[in-house]
C-alpha cells in the first residue's frame, strides 16, 4: 500500500512543482517589479502583469527570421523543457519528487547550461548583430557565473557527504547549526550573485530596457515573436523560480514536506511561496540600491563570486 | 587473441594493399582496415565483458627478442577506443581521399597508424611496446606531412611533433630501461614482480621520467606545443584519430607504469600528475574559447579533456595511496569513461571539421556560417558531440564528468593536505572548463553553422559523401549510448580499472541508470531523457494545436534598415573577445587598430585594420628562447662550415697537428 501511496504523492509533488513553479516565476518577477516601483516612489504595474504579457504573446503571430534555421524554433523548447525537468526533480514543495533520487547538482547545473546554450545559439541563428552580441555577452557572463554556482552547490554536499540535492536538505534539516557555518554563508552570497547573473537582473543586467549598449538577455532573443517569445520568457521566469526556491530550500529547507502526507504538501507550497517571496523582496531591494555595472567590469563580481565559492569549500573542509 | 590477431592482419594487409592501382586502392585499403578494427573491437569487447587475460608471444616476429602481447581488460579499453574510432576513420576515407590521402605512402601509413593503435596497448614488454611506440609515433608524424605541398604550417608543425614525440619516446625508454636493468626481464610482468624490491628512488626517477613522454603525448600543459600545430595539419581522419586515441596512449602508458607496473607508487607521483591535468584543463579550455581555426578549436579541448582524464588518474592514484581504495576506483573509472567519450565525440567533431574544410576550403570560422542549411548531417553531427563536449545532460561528457565528480567529492573524506588541494583544484577545474568549453562549442556551431555564409566557399557549400555521413555518424553513437545508457558501460571500465588498483568497489547498474549505493549517487540519464523530449513534444503539440501551422517569414531586425549583410554578424573572433579580454594576463593577446584617416580631417576615416591573435604564451615564452638559442648556436657552427674545401683542409690539417702534439 505505502509503494502505491507514495508513487501516488510522488507524482502529485512533481506536478505540484512545476505548476507552482510556472505561476510563481512570473508573479515573482512582478513582485519585483512592484516593489522597485514602490521603493522609487511610483505604482508600478499590478503584479500579475508578466502572466498577462505571456497570455497576449500567446495569441500573436509565429514568425520566423530569415536565414534562421530549426534552431530558432527549437531554443524555447529546448529551454523551457531544461528547465521543467530541473524543477521536476528539485525539492522545491517536497523532499522526494519523482526522479528525486537523480537530482544531482551537476543535473541540476547542467540542465540550466542547456538552456543558456540553446539561448545563445537562438540568438546566433539569424546571423544579426544583436542575437551575435547578446549570445557572446550571455555565454561571458556564463562561463563565469557558472562554476560559481557549481562550486558554491558542490561545497554543500562536501558538507552534506552527498550530491543528491535531496540528501543535501534533509541532512540540512537534521544539522541546523550548519546553515549558520562559515561554509554556508559564503556559499549563500556567492549564490546569489550567480543568481543574479543568471536571471539578468541589475547590476548584471537591466532586465527593463532594450537599450543596445547594454542589453544582454533582451538582445539575444530580439528575433522572437510571439509564442515563441511567450515561451522563451515563461522559460526565463520559471528559470529564475527556480534559482530563487532552490537559494531558499538549500539555505532554510524547513517547512519543505518531508513525509507523504499532503497536509504536509500543502505547508510545503505556503512555505516556499513565502521564502521566494523573501528572497525577491531582498533580490529587489539590491537592485533598487545598484546601478548596472560596466561589462568589464561584471568578471569581478562574478570572479569575487567564485573566489567565495571557493573559500566556502575551503572553510567547510577546515571546520568539520 | 586470435580475434586480435587476425585485425592486426588485416590492418597489415590493408597497409600493403595500398600498392594497389589507384582505382581500387582507397576502397580496398579501407575496406580491410575498417575489418581489421572490426576484428580487434570484438576481441577486446569479449575481454571487457568476460575478464580474464589472453597472451600471445612470438620469437619470430622481432627477432632475437621476439614479440610480447597480452590482451588485458585495461588495454581492451583502449584498443576498445581505437578501433571503434579507426573503423569509422577507414569508412570516412572512402569518400574522403581525394587530395591528400590519395598518395600510395600516405595510405598505407594511414593503416599502420591504426594497426599500432591498436597494438601499443597490448604490448606487454619493453621492447615490443617501444617497437609500436615508435611506429605509432613516425606514421603519424609522416602522415602530418602529407599536405606540405600546399601547406607550409605542415612542415614546421611535423617538425615540432617528431622533436617533441622523439624526446618523449627517449623519456619513456629510459625510464622503462631502469626498471628492466634493475628487475629480473624486460617484460611487464618481469617489470611487476621486481617493482617492490627496487630503491624508493629509482622507482620514483623511473616514473617521473617516463611521466614526462607520456604527459608529452597526453599533450599536458607545458609539454603540448605540438598538439595545437600538428592535428589541425593532419588529414581529419588523421586528426580525429591523433587527438581520440593516440592522445590517449600517453594516458594509458601512465596508468599502465604508474598504477600497475610500480603498484600505485607514492602520493607525490599523482600530485603531479594531477597538476599536469589542471593545468592543462583549464589552459586547453581558455585557448579552445579564443582560436578562430576549428581543428585547432578542437585540438585545445582535447587538451581540456585530457586535462580532465590526468586530473581523474592523478586523483585515484593519490586516494589509492592513501588508502581509499574505492574512492580511487571511482576516480579511475571515470577517467577511463571519460576517455572512452572523448574518443566518440572527439572524432566525430574531427571528421566533421574535415566535411567542412572539404566542403567549404577553410576551417576558418570567420569565413564560415550557415551551413546548417548546407550540410543539414554535418550539422547534426557536430551539435550531438558538442552537446556531448558541453556535458548537456543525457550525452556522454554529462555522465563522465558526473563520475569524475562523484570521485572527487568522495575524495574530500581524506586526511591529506596534498591530496585535498588536488580535489579541491579538481574540482575547480571541473567547473571552469565547463563554462569555458560551452562558449568555445557555441560559437563554434553558432559562428560555422548558423547565420549567414561569411565567404563564397561556405555559401556554395553542399553536404559530403555518403560513406562519410556513415561514419561521422557512427562516431554519434558512443555520445548518446555512454549518455543514456552509462549503466551499460560501466561494468566494462570498472573491470578495466579493476587491473590497475584493487578495490571491492562495484558500481550498481540497474537497467540503464547508474548508482553509487555507497556514495548515495544516482543518476538515471534514460527517465531524465524521456521527460525532456515528453515536455519538448507536448510544447510542439501545443503550438501546433493552438497556433497556424507555418510562420511567417520576415527580415531579422536591422535597426529599421532593410539591409542585413552577412558581414554584420558577430565572427568567432568577435564572439571570444569579452573572454579574451577578461583572462588577457594568461592569454596574452596581440591587438592592433590602424585607423588612415581621409586628408582632409581628421574626424573622418578612411580606412580600419584591426588585427587580433591570440599566440600560445607557452610556447612563445617557454620554448623560443631555447629554439632561438639552438638556432644561434646553429649559425655560428655554420661559419666554421662554409663549404670551402679549402678551409676544410685546413681544419683537417691543424686538427692532424694538434693530435700529433698531444701524442708526442
Amino acid at each position: 500500500m505505502s509503494a502505491t501511496t507514495s508513487n501516488v504523492f510522488s507524482i502529485t509533488a512533481t506536478l505540484l512543482q512545476i505548476v507552482l513553479v510556472a505561476l510563481l516565476g512570473p508573479l515573482l518577477i512582478g513582485f519585483m517589479a512592484k516593489t522597485k516601483a514602490r521603493a522609487e516612489g511610483r505604482v508600478g504595474a499590478p503584479i500579475v502583469q508578466p502572466l498577462r504579457d505571456i497570455r497576449k504573446l500567446l495569441s500573436k503571430q509565429r514568425l520566423h527570421a530569415r536565414h534562421a534555421s530549426v534552431i530558432l524554433p527549437l531554443a524555447p523548447m529546448v529551454i523551457l523543457a531544461s528547465t521543467t525537468v530541473a524543477i521536476a526533480i528539485s525539492p522545491l514543495v517536497a523532499t522526494h519528487p519523482l526522479l528525486g533520487s537523480s537530482a544531482d547538482v551537476l543535473v541540476i547545473v547542467y540542465l540550466l547550461l542547456t538552456g543558456s546554450v540553446a539561448a545563445a545559439l537562438a540568438g546566433l541563428d539569424a546571423g544579426t548583430a544583436f542575437g551575435g552580441m547578446g549570445a557572446s555577452r550571455a555565454m561571458t557572463i556564463g562561463a563565469l557565473a557558472e562554476p560559481a554556482l557549481l562550486v558554491a552547490v558542490i561545497a554543500m554536499s562536501i558538507q552534506s557527504g552527498t550530491s543528491n540535492l535531496p540528501g543535501i536538505v534533509a541532512t540540512t534539516m537534521t544539522h541546523p547549526n550548519w546553515v549558520s557555518g562559515p561554509s554556508r554563508l559564503l556559499a549563500l552570497v556567492a549564490l546569489v550573485i550567480v543568481v543574479i547573473a543568471e536571471t539578468g537582473r541589475l547590476p548584471v543586467d537591466n532586465p527593463a530596457t532594450h537599450l543596445e549598449l547594454t542589453m544582454i538577455h533582451e538582445a539575444m532573443i530580439l528575433e522572437y515573436a510571439g509564442p515563441e517569445l511567450a515561451v522563451i520568457t515563461l522559460g526565463a521566469s520559471m528559470r529564475l523560480g527556480l534559482l530563487f526556491s532552490l537559494i531558499a530550500n538549500l539555505f532554510f529547507p524547513w517547512g519543505i514536506a518531508t513525509d507523504g502526507s499532503y497536509a504536509a504538501l500543502s505547508l510545503g507550497v505556503v512555505a516556499l511561496v513565502a521564502k521566494t517571496a523573501i528572497v525577491a523582496l531582498g533580490i529587489a531591494l539590491i537592485e533598487v540600491r545598484s546601478a548596472k555595472l560596466r561589462l568589464f567590469r561584471l568578471p569581478e563580481l562574478l570572479a569575487g563570486g567564485f573566489v567565495l565559492s571557493v573559500l566556502a569549500v575551503i572553510a567547510g573542509l577546515v571546520t568539520r | 587473441m586470435a580475434l586480435l590477431l587476425i585485425g592486426f592482419g588485416l590492418c597489415g594487409l590493408a597497409a600493403l594493399s595500398s600498392s594497389l592501382p589507384q582505382r581500387v586502392r582507397v576502397v580496398v585499403a579501407s575496406s580491410l582496415g575498417a575489418l581489421g578494427c572490426a576484428f580487434a573491437f570484438s576481441a577486446a569487447m569479449g575481454v571487457l565483458v568476460h575478464g580474464g587475460t589472453q597472451s600471445f608471444h612470438s620469437a619470430r616476429i622481432l627477432p632475437t627478442i621476439g614479440l610480447s602481447l597480452s590482451l588485458d581488460p585495461l588495454g581492451s579499453l583502449f584498443v576498445l577506443a581505437s578501433s571503434f574510432v579507426g573503423f569509422a576513420a577507414c569508412i570516412y576515407c572512402i569518400g574522403y581521399v581525394r587530395g591528400e590521402l590519395r598518395s600510395r605512402t600516405a595510405m598505407s601509413l594511414m593503416m599502420v597508424f591504426i594497426l599500432t593503435l591498436l597494438a601499443v596497448p597490448v604490448a606487454s614488454s619493453v621492447v615490443s611496446f617501444m617497437f609500436f611506440w615508435e611506429l605509432m609515433a613516425l606514421s603519424s608524424m609522416l602522415l602530418i606531412l602529407t599536405d606540405q605541398r600546399h601547406s607550409g604550417d605542415a612542415r614546421s608543425a611535423a617538425l615540432w611533433y617528431g622533436v617533441m614525440t622523439q624526446l618523449g619516446a627517449a623519456a619513456i625508454l629510459f625510464g622503462l630501461l631502469l626498471l628492466t636493468l634493475h628487475g629480473g626481464g624486460q617484460t611487464f610482468d618481469d617489470l611487476r614482480t621486481h617493482a617492490s624490491s627496487l630503491h624508493g628512488a629509482v622507482r620514483s626517477f623511473a616514473f617521473v621520467i617516463s611521466l614526462l613522454g607520456f604527459a608529452s603525448k597526453a599533450g599536458a600543459v607545458p609539454l603540448h606545443v605540438w598538439l595545437p600545430k600538428a592535428h589541425p595539419e593532419a588529414p581529419s581522419p588523421v586528426s580525429a584519430l591523433m587527438s581520440s586515441s593516440m592522445v590517449a596512449m600517453g594516458v594509458y602508458g601512465i596508468i599502465r607504469v604508474g598504477g600497475q607496473l610500480l603498484h600505485g607508487g607514492v602520493v607525490w607521483w599523482w600530485v603531479v600528475v594531477a597538476l599536469f591535468g589542471v593545468v592543462s584543463a583549464l589552459y586547453g579550455a581558455l585557448h579552445a574559447t579564443t582560436s578562430t581555426d576549428v581543428k585547432r578549436l578542437l585540438a585545445y579541448s582535447t587538451i581540456d579533456i585530457l586535462g580532465l582524464v590526468l586530473v581523474g588518474v592523478g586523483a585515484s592514484g593519490a586516494l589509492y595511496d592513501t588508502g581509499h581504495p574505492d574512492v580511487a576506483k571511482l576516480a579511475l573509472m571515470s577517467a577511463l569513461l571519460l576517455v572512452l567519450a572523448h574518443a566518440g565525440f572527439k572524432g566525430a567533431l574531427f571528421l566533421s571539421a574535415g566535411s567542412i574544410e572539404r566542403s567549404t576550403g577553410t576551417r576558418d570560422l570567420d569565413q564560415l556560417g550557415g551551413l546548417v542549411h548546407r550540410m543539414p548531417v554535418t550539422a547534426t553531427v557536430f551539435l550531438i558531440s558538442a552537446g556531448s563536449i558541453m556535458a548537456v545532460p543525457t550525452l556522454s561528457g554529462f555522465s563522465s564528468e558526473w563520475l569524475l565528480l562523484q570521485g572527487l567529492l568522495h575524495g574530500f573524506t581524506v586526511t591529506s593536505t596534498s591530496t585535498l588541494i588536488i580535489m579541491l583544484l579538481g574540482v575547480v577545474s571541473l567547473a571552469l572548463t565547463g563554462g569555458l568549453t560551452a562558449v568555445a562549442f557555441v560559437k563554434a556551431f553558432g559562428i560555422g553553422f548558423l547565420g549567414q555564409p561569411r565567404s563564397v566557399g561556405a555559401d556554395q557549400a553542399h553536404d559530403v559523401t555518403v560513406t562519410m555521413k556513415i561514419a561521422m555518424g557512427l562516431l554519434t553513437v558512443p555520445s548518446i549510448v555512454i549518455g543514456v545508457l552509462p549503466g551499460l558501460v560501466i561494468p566494462l571500465v570498472s573491470r578495466a580499472a579493476g587491473v590497475a588498483l584493487s578495490s571491492d568497489l562495484s558500481p550498481v547498474t540497474k537497467g540503464t541508470s547508474l548508482i553509487l549505493s555507497q556514495f548515495r549517487g544516482v543518476i538515471k540519464p534514460s527517465l531524465l531523457l524521456i521527460g525532456l523530449l515528453a515536455v519538448m513534444l507536448a510544447l510542439w503539440l501545443g503550438s501546433r494545436l493552438l497556433t497556424e501551422r507555418r510562420a511567417r517569414v520576415v527580415d531579422a531586425w536591422a535597426c529599421g534598415r532593410d539591409l542585413q549583410t552577412p558581414r554584420m554578424q558577430y565572427t568567432a573572433t568577435s564572439f571570444a573577445e569579452p573572454l579574451q579580454r577578461v583572462f588577457a594576463d594568461v592569454l596574452q593577446p596581440q591587438s592592433d587598430l590602424e585607423v588612415t584617416h581621409v586628408a582632409e580631417s581628421q574626424y573622418y576615416e578612411q580606412s580600419l585594420t584591426y588585427e587580433n591573435q591570440v599566440r600560445d604564451v607557452i610556447e612563445q615564452r617557454g620554448y623560443r628562447p631555447f629554439i632561438d638559442v639552438t638556432l644561434r648556436a646553429g649559425g655560428l657552427a655554420r661559419r666554421i662550415q662554409n663549404g670551402s674545401v679549402h678551409r676544410y683542409l685546413a681544419f683537417g690539417f691543424v686538427a692532424l697537428l694538434v693530435i700529433l702534439v698531444v701524442i708526442a
